[in-house]
């Protein structure tokens, strides 16, 4: 027996609603019935970090979560980064610090990055680290990731020059 | 994998979703907690529940109560919730404070739960380990009430508990320790977030010179977690320093019972819990 149900789903801040089995992952159901496709999947179990998102300012394993839980919260993924055709300063210094070569792990490290940074501006080098160890990239390297974030956590500390 | 199919429920209270449990547990129905677990087990397949009965809408559950000296953990709070330490106030929280930076990584110990884990019942979770050590009580709820489970009894083998089907946990019951307590977790992973292969708390008051209160549990070793009372009572009336600290490691080492795989063994894991031992009683702060 497959069970349906019609869900509202509030990403980025626009309301999707959409008709679900109750067995589907939320990162299946932003993927393919929201058409949001800059979250990617990897693993589907939860090891690789690659479907992260914001769950109500958290980031969260989409791939963890029924999408029917996700009814009522507020979902961020990392296309809410880019406003205006302008990147986030974290995806330019992603871009700045070589901090991606395929990509495939991009998204998931960019939300990681930015649940981080929102709760706690002043992640130090060790937090960071063990931070970033929650995902995997399994072509760049972790060295540029860093980089790339401890750029972005200094300029978002820094105070705006007079 | 994809998830095989089930039907969802979403109760708003604990009476609900123990009376959902009830009717449902013989049909395969479960609980849905942090889904840190099950939702894995489900993607494998490994685990195809026909019902699942998710807790997390159930306010109450996400809260900690504090009375006299017990800290009493929902059955919805986050393992997140024990990195800050105003939560859980005095030894024991900067005890599981210690425990949780040890305990997967952040995204999952955003949504996993403390009593998640130990229904679960894997053995190397950090969590098993300081609920042994700690003496935790098991607030089991069913349709019928409410029964209290110790921790010896709890955990039974490998993700085996005394939890009947038709119950859930609602609470964990721990003991807040005297304030001059210090405690020191260690364990050992490949991987950084990893499971451990190994894992020792250690936590004791000194009075005088001499060690009092102490609590060693050992996790990821045996098929249960558990306190050793050989290697407490070589501390216990003893200066807590280095040549007491390799004596209770020793003790240790020669007391646990490793359960045998092919990537560590019997041997292996009784010189890991050696050195963890000692390194667990030497951080002790
Ligand atoms: C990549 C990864 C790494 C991890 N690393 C670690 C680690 O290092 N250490 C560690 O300890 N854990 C680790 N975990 C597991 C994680 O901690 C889980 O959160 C935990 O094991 C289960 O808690 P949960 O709330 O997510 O439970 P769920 O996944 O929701 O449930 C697990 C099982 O327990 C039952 N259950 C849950 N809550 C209740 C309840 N209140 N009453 C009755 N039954 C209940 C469910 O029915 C199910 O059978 C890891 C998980 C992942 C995905
Ligand atoms: S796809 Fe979710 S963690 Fe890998
Ligand atoms: S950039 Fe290819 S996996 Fe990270």
């Amino acid at each position: 027996m497959i069970e349906t149900s019609e869900i509202t789903l509030r990403i980025n801040d626009d309301d999707y609603r959409v008709k679900v089995e109750s067995r589907k992952t939320l990162v299946d159901v932003i993927r393919e019935d929201c058409g949001l496709t800059g979250t990617h999947i990897g693993c589907e179990h939860g090891v690789c970090g690659a479907c992260t998102i914001l769950l109500d300012g958290e980031a969260v394993r989409s791939c963890l979560l029924f999408a029917v839980q996700a009814q009522d919260h507020d979902i961020r993924t990392v296309e809410s980064l880019c406003v205006d055709d302008k990147l986030h300063p974290l995806q330019e210094s992603f871009i700045r610090h070589h901090a991606l070569q395929c990509g495939y792990c991009t998204p998931g490290f960019l939300m990681l990055a930015i649940g981080a940074l929102q709760k706690n501006p002043d992640i130090n080098d060790a937090d960071l680290l063990e931070l970033l160890s929650s995902n995997l990239c399994r072509c760049t390297g972790y060295k540029n990731i860093f980089k790339a974030v401890r750029a972005t956590a200094d300029e978002m500390r820094a105070p705006p020059a007079a | 994998m994809k998830p095989a199919s089930f039907k969802y429920y979403a109760p708003r209270s604990v009476d609900e979703a123990a009376a959902l449990l009830g009717d449902l547990a013989a049909d395969d129905g479960r609980i849905l907690a942090g889904g840190q677990s099950l939702l894995p087990s489900m993607a494998f397949r490994m685990a195809k529940p026909a019902h699942l009965i998710d807790i997390n809408r159930i306010a109450t559950l996400a809260n900690i109560d504090l009375e006299k000296d017990i800290v009493r953990i929902g059955a919805c709070v986050r393992h997140a919730a024990f990195e800050s330490p105003e939560r859980v106030p005095g030894p024991t929280g900067v005890l599981l404070g210690k425990v949780v930076r040890n305990l997967a990584h952040p995204p999952i110990r955003a949504r996993g739960t403390f009593c998640g884990s130990l229904a679960n019942a894997d053995p190397s979770s950090e969590w098993l380990c300081a609920a042994a050590a700690l003496d935790a009580t098991i607030i089991a709820r069913s349709r019928d009430g409410e029964r209290r489970i110790s921790s010896v009894d709890f955990f039974q083998g490998v993700m085996t508990t005394d939890l009947r089907d038709t119950e859930m946990i609602a609470a964990v019951e721990l003991p807040l320790l005297p304030a001059d307590t210090r405690s020191g977790f260690v364990e050992f992973s490949r991987r950084r977030g990893d499971f451990a292969i190994g894992m020792v708390l250690a936590a004791f008051r000194i009075e005088g010179d001499r060690a009092v209160d102490v609590r060693i549990a050992v996790g990821g070793v045996e098929a249960t977690p558990r306190r050793i009372s050989e290697a407490e009572a070589v501390l216990t009336g003893s200066a807590a320093d280095e040549e007491t600290f390799i004596a209770v490691a020793e003790t240790l080492a020669d007391v646990v019972d490793p359960t045998q795989d092919d990537q560590h063994p019997v041997e292996y894991r009784r010189s890991l819990i050696r050195t963890l031992a000692y390194r667990a009683l030497k951080s002790a702060t």
